[in-house]
């Protein structure tokens, strides 16, 4: 199982708390796991991706294993510990006040 | 008796106040949607029970909440939000040519006649509508391809359509108003659209008297008479007496004629109020008294009203659609500033007290007057 977390307000609106966790089959992408996670809840549709680009919400990235995943190609597979469900998928907002 | 609720939308959050006729008494639910930008909120004439609410983020965009029992419970509806067609340019702030790019949902105005149809006013300015209570959205797009559409250009705030009017003697005709480009009109339904700004005069845009340009930021009309427009433009006080073919200032006397606000009298159609703002570079009252102005004589002719309202150091902001007015005998009226406060006067403005005083910076207020 694939193992998610996306920010405070997300989970709110999918009713969730703590970790998601999805199962994705292979190859598991940054775009797999989106997929996996708009359909398991679809009112995040259109919340980490615009709807008809696909492209990344510019306040939003992309993270696995210390890494920065949000300019790398949404087709690239993710590293074998995300897979394996060692280390999760993280969607984390840019950080502000007010 | 009857009852009032009030939507008010803020900057992180949305509440919803009640009372009974009176109107001295209120309870308060919130915040609902914690957190969020909710841009505004508004119940079906049909089933007031039903109620639409626009929930945004810079994070995470548009969502769109529908309620079916009065706000107490919500249910995410369709928030895809895409422009007909091949979406085209409008001018940037240079003037360099910019892609319509949509941002989020500033205004919606449920038809009068069916609680399913909702319109929504969208940044960048378009206008979208809903047949099936805010699942799916289809645009009117023959707004943005009229012609005019590649000239209009964003104020500061956004290039927004704000005000939605549906002509309650007409189903055909719709009234809409963007910043920064002006008022337009369709007489069929959506589909044909053209602009209605003869007689505004901007004296801050390259041409003041240019078909579109005008910075228009709030219109109102009396459902008893719709071909009488009243308007407040980002200055002057406009009336037009024949559905936009022509406007006419009717600011006269006011300590300044900038201004977001306009409404008008459930009962009178030539009262109007407004609230006066120093000017478009300091956006907080005159002299730091806080006051609304009521004509009651279609414009013109404006006296303040202060009783309840702060008259010394008061630097807040009113935004175009934080103000409303009840159904009831005597009417009331009601508006909420960027300080937090919600303001309500159950006599038509003559007296004025704060239903609540330390919300988050309003954005918009409704009100639903209930059997």
């Amino acid at each position: 199982m694939i193992r998610v977390v996306i920010p405070y307000h997300l989970r709110t609106l999918a009713g969730v708390s703590g970790e998601v966790t999805l199962a994705v089959s292979a190859p598991v992408t940054v775009r797999a796991v989106l997929d996996a996670l708009e359909t398991r809840y679809p009112v995040l549709r259109g919340t980490i991706r615009d709807h008809v680009t696909q492209e990344r919400r510019p306040f939003l990235r992309f993270f696995a294993c210390g890494q920065d995943l949000s300019h790398e190609s949404p087709d690239m597979p993710l590293p074998d510990t995300v897979v394996a469900g060692t280390d999760p998928f993280y969607v984390i907002g840019a950080i502000a006040g007010g | 008796m009857s009852g009032i609720r009030v939507l008010v939308g803020t900057r992180k959050g949305a509440f919803i106040l009640t009372a009974d006729g009176k109107r001295q008494q209120w309870n308060v639910s919130g915040p609902h949607f914690g957190g969020w930008e909710m841009y505004h909120l508004k119940g079906s004439p049909v089933n007031p029970n039903r109620i639409y609410a626009s929930q945004s983020s810079g994070w995470f965009g548009q969502v769109v909440h529908r309620s079916d029992d009065g706000g107490k419970t919500w249910a995410t509806v369709g928030n895809e939000f895409v422009y007909d067609g091949v979406a085209g340019t409008h001018q940037w702030y240079d003037g360099t040519p910019h892609p319509w790019e949509f941002k989020r949902v500033w205004h919606f105005e449920p038809s009068l006649t069916d609680a399913d149809t909702v319109y929504a006013g969208v940044e960048d300015a378009a206008l979208f509508r809903s047949t099936d209570g805010g699942q799916t959205w289809q645009e009117l797009s023959g707004l943005r391809g009229h012609g005019t559409g590649p000239e209009w250009q964003p104020g500061a705030g956004g290039m927004c359509l704000h005000t939605i009017l549906l002509d309650p003697s007409n189903p055909q005709r719709i009234f809409v108003a963007i910043s920064a480009a002006g008022a337009f009109r369709t007489d069929d339904g959506g589909k044909t659209w053209r602009a209605i700004n003869q007689g505004l005069r901007s004296d801050y845009i390259p041409d003041p008297n240019a078909e579109v340009g005008h910075c228009v930021h709030r219109l109102a009309l009396h459902p008893s008479r719709p071909q009488v427009l009243f308007m407040q433009k980002h200055w002057d006080v406009m009336r037009s007496d024949d559905a936009g073919e022509s406007w006419y200032e009717i600011s006269g006397n006011l300590p300044s004629d900038f201004g977001f606000v306009v409404d008008v009298h459930a009962h009178e159609p030539e009262t109007v109020y407004v609230l006066p703002i120093k000017s478009d570079s300091e956006h907080y009252p005159p002299e730091g008294k806080l006051r609304v102005y009521r004509s009651r004589t279609g414009g013109n002719e404006w006296e303040a009203l202060t009783k309840g309202l702060p008259q010394q150091d008061c630097y807040v902001n009113v935004l175009r659609d934080a103000m409303a007015v009840d159904s009831l005998d005597p009417c009331g009226v009601y508006f909420g500033t960027t300080g937090g406060q919600v303001y309500v006067s159950a006599d038509g403005g003559d007296n004025w007290q704060a239903i609540v005083s330390n919300l988050p910076a309003v954005l918009s207020v409704e009100v639903q007057t209930l059997p």
